[in-house]
């Protein structure tokens, strides 16, 4: 067996028990005492500032209160009222900038309410009794087509099935569940969660999958706008932005989002090969995420660069925290230029950044670390635009999700607009699927 | 260092707190240990007559009303008097008070409400050197099925005629404990008074039902499919006592009668209050119950630094002192005129003082667009909900208004001076101001 200590990139750095104990789940359960303890602290407050922190609109005060009265599935179904992966929200929700930032308890001692940590008792509870508290509408014969099994393609498809409408998913990956199951840090969604709440979700009935199908390969915009009543795309943002370093194929360099999804899908941690000392380029989930998860299979230094400051991160501040309580180093306002050779290693050069005039420059001072691995993080792009408009690099929606196109809908994360969050694109799900039944029964559009 | 002893009808204990008739002084081995921890006095575990104890269930005797992190905040009992031979009780009591001199130890006692029955105990109870006796006329349960207990208490002329038996037949202190199960309590005090008693000590427990199961559908605590109502004390019951000692305390008939105040004394605070209602002591019962002997310790603590902070040496000093502030409705001032007001600070904006006065009361807070709350001077009554509702102490604060100054409730001008009710042009019974 490797160690820590091993150079270069390799496998087996922990034992078995060591990784089973770091991937374990992130926020343990709460236990049925603390549950009503937590519960105890919310003090229902008066259109209370959670809910309008909350994308979806859940009625917190609500679902505690119910909770608070040993009735978990009713506030179960409170939540998925409101938020259909409300199971995965609670679990990778970035509470702390949310509802939990808005929690007059937050405000008043700096300790809120564990919104998060209940909504998942609450779900939890009603998915442990396998009950699905809702029941599909008669069919209405209209037909629409979801493209992407994500967040926002089930939450939509969710609804229009609840509402009669026969929902078919394409999905370009062997598994639904688009980032919940491929894109978040394991340690968030333990015990194969994601899968579990798709099949949970499917429940409803009305709802067929189809996998590994891809829009402009497998199917065309056109075809699905002739065969379905209407089409919903959330195909999300299927491509990696790369790094622009002077010798980027020498060195061992990979995506972090591909790291991220081996992690997720691998049924044995300790197989996957990990540098020794690793630096992961970029300031968001995916960055902190990717090196998180380097330092728990065993890297001895793990390094976030970040080119800007650290106000300027998207990883909330909790995130950045969370990253510095595992012993990931954040250096804040440097660019990568190029990799050197050290001894047996590598070094990285970074660049010291400045803005000047509003715009992001290198000072021209470098610095080097140690380097057998670097991850790039430095966000994603959209693969499939289907002819549609753009705003910017993402499909242009206004309203709930409407596109340029006739009967198209557009959501989550490769629609314009939203903060790219699983919350998010649950709830542009949910209001394209509104506007959809509304056009599709209304006949106008 | 205020001195914490008190004189209760001539018995000295080394401060005001009595441990309550109850389990916790149902034996030797108890009462030695309560008095290590710093107890005051005990009130003995409530003896019956001569013969077969009595029999317990040997199901669960307790069910509770819990906060949401299991603070005990009512506890309900159906526990009968002491279940052990009364002579056991009787050795035990000797020795205790023979090693004890400078402790209160009162043999609380329920027999039948026959003149022989008393006849027969009182010189055995006598005999033990105990300080005086607590007739038990409160229990509500079990007992009072037998014509004993609260069966006594909710007829005055039955507590007259066994208060006279008892100070026929015992030469110490008599003190009635009356039971809070009627509806005016000063009746059977007077009767208690009349018959002699040298105190009287309240509330015993309340008759109640905690809860439920709704899954068997039987009340709790619940013997094998069947419950029955129990005695319900504990910190839930303090307001319900407070009230009727006032009453006691108040009342012409009985003003001045000893009182030994009983109900959720769960701390100093507590005790003070009964105090400065009129007690002469508290006893404590779901307070040990709940935290064991040691929860004395910050009685005695607490109290002896609140009263150095108020400049109190001795327990007489204070004792009584809000008796001449508790009066009726009619004689409050009605020329206090006063408006709730938010300080902004402090203000947490949690809107449940706009949920309580807009949904429930009188309209009288504005929300702004930005959460900020106000309040409407013209819409307030002063009726001190907000102020309860919020759970920022001190956040929410009722000022009296000036006299002179115009209430833009009402349009009147807030008069100088004290005005009530039995004054007020609009009470058909009112006395013209002279």
């Amino acid at each position: 067996m490797t160690s820590p200590m091993t150079p270069g990139i390799a496998a087996d750095r922990l034992s078995n028990e060591a990784l089973a104990q770091n991937f374990a789940d992130l926020h343990v359960p709460l236990e049925p005492h603390e549950v009503r303890v937590a519960a105890d602290r919310c003090y229902f407050c008066y259109d209370a500032p959670c809910v309008t922190a909350c994308p979806t609109d859940i009625d917190i005060p609500l679902f505690i209160r119910q909770i608070s009265t040993d009735r978990s599935e009713a506030a179960a179904k409170t939540i998925l009222d409101m938020n259909i992966l409300g199971g995965m929200c609670a679990r990778v929700c970035p509470t702390e900038v949310l509802c939990e930032q808005a929690c007059v308890r937050e405000v008043s001692e700096g300790k809120p309410v564990e919104i998060g940590r209940l909504q998942r008792h609450a779900t939890d509870s009603l998915m442990a009794k396998n009950i699905h508290p809702f029941s599909r509408a008669a069919s209405t014969g209209k037909k629409v087509a979801v493209v992407g099994a994500g967040p926002a393609g089930l939450s939509c498809a969710h609804r229009l099935a609840l509402k009669g409408i026969d929902v078919t998913i394409y999905d370009t990956r062997s598994k639904a569940g688009g980032l919940n199951e491929y894109g978040i840090a394991a340690y968030k969604s333990t015990n194969d969660f994601a899968a579990k709440e798709v099949a949970w979700l499917l429940s409803i009935g009305g709802i067929t999958i189809e996998n590994n199908k891809t829009l402009g390969m497998d199917m065309t915009l056109d075809g699905l706008s002739s065969d379905f009543d209407a089409v919903f795309l959330s195909v999300g943002l299927g491509g990696v932005n790369a790094l622009s370093m002077s010798n980027e194929d020498d060195i061992c360099m990979s995506d972090a989002v591909g790291f991220i999804e081996t992690l997720r899908q691998t049924t044995d941690l300790a197989s996957i090969p990990i540098g020794r000392n690793v630096v992961v380029i970029g300031g968001g989930m995916t960055a902190v995420d990717a090196a998180v998860q380097s330092k728990l299979l065993g890297a001895e230094q793990v390094t976030i660069a970040y080119r800007r400051g650290r106000e300027a991160m998207s990883a909330s501040r909790y995130e950045q925290d969370l990253a510095a309580s595992h012993g990931v180093k954040l250096l804040f306002n440097v660019q990568p230029v190029t990799l050197e050779a050290l001894g047996t290693s590598a070094a990285l050069v970074l660049e010291y950044t400045a803005t000047k005039d509003g715009r992001l420059t290198g000072t021209g001072e470098t610095m080097r670390i140690s380097a057998d691995q670097v991850f790039s993080a430095i966000g994603q792009t959209l693969t499939t635009d289907g002819g549609l408009a753009l705003d910017g690099r993402k499909i242009s929606v206004t309203g709930a999700g409407r596109t340029s196109r006739d009967r198209v809908w557009a959501g989550g994360d490769c629609a314009s607009g939203g903060d790219d969050l699983t919350v998010t694109a649950v709830a542009e799900g949910r209001d394209a699927a509104m506007d959809i039944y509304a056009t599709v029964m209304g006949g106008a559009n | 260092m205020a001195d914490l002893t008190t004189d209760f009808l001539g018995i000295k204990s080394p401060n005001p707190f009595w441990l309550a008739s109850a389990p916790p002084t149902d034996k030797e081995y108890n009462v030695r240990r309560a008095f290590e921890a710093g107890w005051g006095g005990v009130v003995w575990k409530t003896l019956g007559a001569e013969g077969p104890p009595v029999v317990n269930v040997n199901g669960p005797r307790y069910g509770v009303i819990h906060g949401p992190d299991r603070r005990v905040l009512g506890l309900n009992n159906i526990e009968l008097i002491t279940d052990r031979p009364l002579e056991v009780n009787l050795e035990e009591i000797t020795r205790v008070k023979k090693d004890y001199p400078n402790h209160a130890v009162i043999v609380s006692i329920m027999v039948p409400c026959e003149e022989q029955a008393w006849k027969d105990i009182l010189p055995r109870v006598e005999a033990t050197g105990a300080d005086g006796i607590e007739l038990n006329f409160g229990c509500p349960h079990g007992m009072s099925e037998r014509g004993m207990g609260a069966a006594v208490g909710q007829v005055p002329e039955y507590i007259e005629m066994v208060t006279g038996w008892c100070k026929k037949y015992y030469s110490k202190p008599v003190i009635v404990k009356l039971t809070p199960n009627i509806t005016d309590v000063r009746l059977p005090a007077a009767a208690a008074k009349r018959g002699g008693a040298d105190a009287v000590s309240l509330i015993n427990t309340i008759n109640s039902i905690v809860s439920v199961d709704l899954d068997s559908m039987s009340p709790e605590p619940s013997i094998n499919g069947k419950g029955t109502h129990g005695g319900y004390c504990g910190p839930a019951v303090k307001p319900i006592a407070m009230s009727m000692v006032s009453e006691i305390a108040r009342a012409p008939a009985t003003a001045g009668l000893p009182i030994s105040g009983i109900g959720g004394v769960t701390t100093w605070r507590d005790a003070a209050e009964y105090i400065a209602l009129g007690c002469g002591n508290v006893q404590v019962c779901t307070a040990a119950m709940t935290y064991g002997f040691k929860v004395v310790q910050e009685m005695i603590t607490g109290l002896s630094q609140w009263m150095d902070e108020k400049g109190h040496k001795s327990i007489q000093d204070f004792m009584g002192a809000a008796i001449p502030n508790t009066t009726d409705w009619q004689y409050l001032d009605l020329n206090y005129v006063a408006k709730a007001v938010i300080n902004q600070d402090d203000c947490i904006s949690c809107g449940r003082c706009f949920a309580a006065c807009e949904d429930t009361s009188h309209q009288a807070i504005v929300m702004s667009e930005d959460r900020k709350f106000s309040v409407l001077d013209a819409e307030c009554v002063a009726c001190n909900l907000c102020v309860e509702v919020c759970p920022v102490e001190n956040c929410i604060t009722m000022v009296q208004q000036p006299a002179g100054t115009v209430d833009p409730r009402t349009g009147q001008t807030i008069l100088d001076g004290y005005a009530n009710w039995t004054t007020h042009p609009n009470n058909p019974d009112s006395v013209a101001a002279e």
